[in-house]
């Protein structure tokens, strides 16, 4: 008896790898899941194959690409050398801007990069500083490590060096919230909150702020006058099965790059 | 299992039974199988979490960890501020739902007539099915903005909210376990004291709580297990920043926040200094478990 569970349970481990082979692994920045989503959605109403999304976080993306736990891992960071094997490859899929947002009762409605800066800083605290009324700030940030959190700090200069590390510069009481939709409910719901969030996950419960007088539209990001922008990376390893790279293939084609644009994020072919 | 058999045999003959019982064997067994899995667990969650943990102690030098005011991997990792936060949320909303759940346990043990006991009793037994990302969501949507319109602050995210959250999830546990130990009591405690002449509200003051103070103590502690543990609600009212707060007005991050918000992300010794977190969570909960241990054998030498 004991015999034949055991050689079931070895027939049945040696069995399920083949099954999952159908399907494509994909796991990452939060972010870049959002339209991961959708693109593996569509793969599978064309193509019949599976494709598995899972959001994780672009450090776990990178990390599962990297031992191969996923067959493609998502990142909306630029990735340290050390990340990576020689072997992975990087694939720029699309390109985010991240919109400073505000409650749609505020009145200001443009800040300039310094200012904003100044705010995550802790530096301006009250509205009126701004232009606004006078009110405290409610900064609220996303956490350690986010992809968004990573990309805004770089772009936004929110970083110091403390004993030969570079860490961040944004006020440690700032709130934070994890994930873009925590971040939406939290400016959404507070009149004096300001947050940023990737610009695709902006709808009509709060406003996306201008920055230097350009407002926060695929045509100034492509253009290259809003600044707060950053790459959306797939990385795959040169061994991965051949479904995974097709998947790939169908992001990069036209068709895929349109449910990019659809899906409010700039397309790089 | 030799007594068991040996009864079988006790009309026929006194000698030793040579057949061995398989079913009394495998009940044995299975029971001491049962009563491994928790053991088991705790000890590979207590390994996984030191040997995950040291190495962020080793950098950062435990009393740097621990009493540390700057949370900022990859340089410093200061918990005092979340060790505080935890601390400060779990007394507060003990201070507020034990009463309050002492107070139910009481009404409905003692004074609620039958059929109003029963519509209490599943509404409290309800509430401790509820999730907490439930407990979470309804705190941001009524508590939260309550304490913006009542202290007139920017940001309702605060301990407050924290504790008031917090203070309404421990109490079906402390409900359910006094209430039961109330009810356990032998009812001549409460007959004596009627026939001595004290009224029905000192008999529940002066011999019901104090004899069923073992069970009450139990429910508190299970009370507060729950607050220090608790995440998900509190990750959703609190602000989690990691700052040390100057009041109950300021947004704060528990330990469990702390681990659960960032560990999706971390690495290295960022990855090591969350399960550090761990450590110090499961030393505080040792710490209760002793408590509790050392205060039911005080009573028992009483």
């Amino acid at each position: 008896m004991k015999k034949v569970i055991g050689l079931l349970t070895a027939v049945g481990m040696m069995t399920a790898p083949l099954a999952q082979a159908e399907t494509v692994t994909v796991s990452g920045s939060t972010s870049v899941a959002h339209v991961m989503e959708v693109l593996a959605e569509r793969y599978q109403q064309s193509t019949g194959k599976n494709v598995e999304v899972q959001s994780t976080g672009s450090s776990a993306g990178i990390r599962a690409a990297k031992d191969g736990t996923s067959m493609i891992g998502m990142s909306s960071r630029n990735i340290k050398p050390n990340e990576l094997t020689p072997k992975t490859q990087k694939i720029v899929i699309a390109r985010d801007g991240i919109a400073a947002a505000v409650n749609k009762a505020n009145p200001v409605s443009n800040l300039t990069q310094e200012q904003i800066s100044k705010i995550y800083r802790g530096e301006i605290k009250n509205w009126k500083e701004v232009g606004g009324e006078a009110r405290p700030i409610v900064v609220v940030t996303r956490e350690n490590g986010s992809g968004t959190r990573g990309a805004f700090e770089d772009i936004m200069k929110l970083q110091r060096v403390v004993n030969g590390h570079k860490v961040t510069a944004i006020a440690a009481t700032a709130q934070v919230g994890n994930g873009n939709g925590m971040i939406k409910t939290i400016v959404a719901n507070n009149p004096y909150a300001i947050g940023y969030i990737s610009l695709g996950s902006v709808d009509d419960s709060l406003r996306a702020l201008s920055v230097n007088n350009v407002k926060p539209t695929d045509a100034n990001i492509a253009a290259g006058d809003y600044q707060i922008a950053r790459p959306f990376i797939a990385l795959i390893d040169q061994d991965t099965p051949q479904n995974a790279k097709l998947f790939i293939d169908f992001i990069m084609s036209k068709d895929g790059q349109r449910i990019v644009a659809e899906e409010g994020y700039i397309r790089v072919q | 299992m030799e007594t068991a058999s040996k009864m079988g045999q006790v009309t026929t003959s006194l000698t030793p039974a040579k057949k061995i019982d398989w079913i009394e064997r495998l009940f044995h067994g299975l029971f001491f199988i049962s009563a491994m899995v928790g053991v088991i667990s705790v000890i590979t969650i207590g390994w996984f979490v030191f040997y995950e943990g040291l190495p962020a102690f080793k950098e950062a030098g435990l009393l740097n960890f621990i009493f540390g005011r700057e949370w900022l991997p990859p340089a410093l990792y200061g918990i005092s501020s979340m060790i505080v936060a935890s601390l400060i949320s779990t007394v507060g909303a003990v201070l507020i739902g034990v009463p309050i759940a002492i107070m139910t346990a009481v009404f409905l043990a003692e004074i609620a007539p039958k059929w109003m006991a029963n519509i209490v009793r599943p509404a409290v037994e309800l509430l401790a099915g509820i999730p907490s990302v439930v407990y979470g969501f309804f705190g941001l949507i009524v508590i939260v903005p309550a304490i913006e319109a009542v202290f007139d602050i920017p940001a309702g995210n605060t301990l407050l909210a924290g504790i008031i959250v917090l203070a309404i999830m421990i109490l079906p546990t402390v409900i359910t376990i006094s209430e039961t130990s109330i009810r356990a009591l032998t009812p001549t405690y409460k007959a004596g004291a009627l026939a001595l002449g004290a009224s029905h509200i000192y008999t529940i003051f002066n011999v019901l709580l104090p004899a069923a103070k073992s069970g009450i103590y139990t429910g508190i502690a299970l009370g507060i297990a729950r607050a220090i543990g608790e995440t998900m609600a509190i990750i959703m009212v609190m602000g989690n920043a990691p700052a040390m707060p100057g009041s109950l007005l300021e947004p704060a991050r528990s330990l469990t926040a702390n681990i659960a918000m960032e560990m999706a992300y971390a690495t290295g010794i960022h990855a090591s200094s969350l399960y550090s977190t761990g450590i110090v969570l499961l030393a505080f909960i040792i710490l209760l478990n002793a408590g509790l241990l050392y205060l039911n054998r005080q009573r028992g030498h009483a």
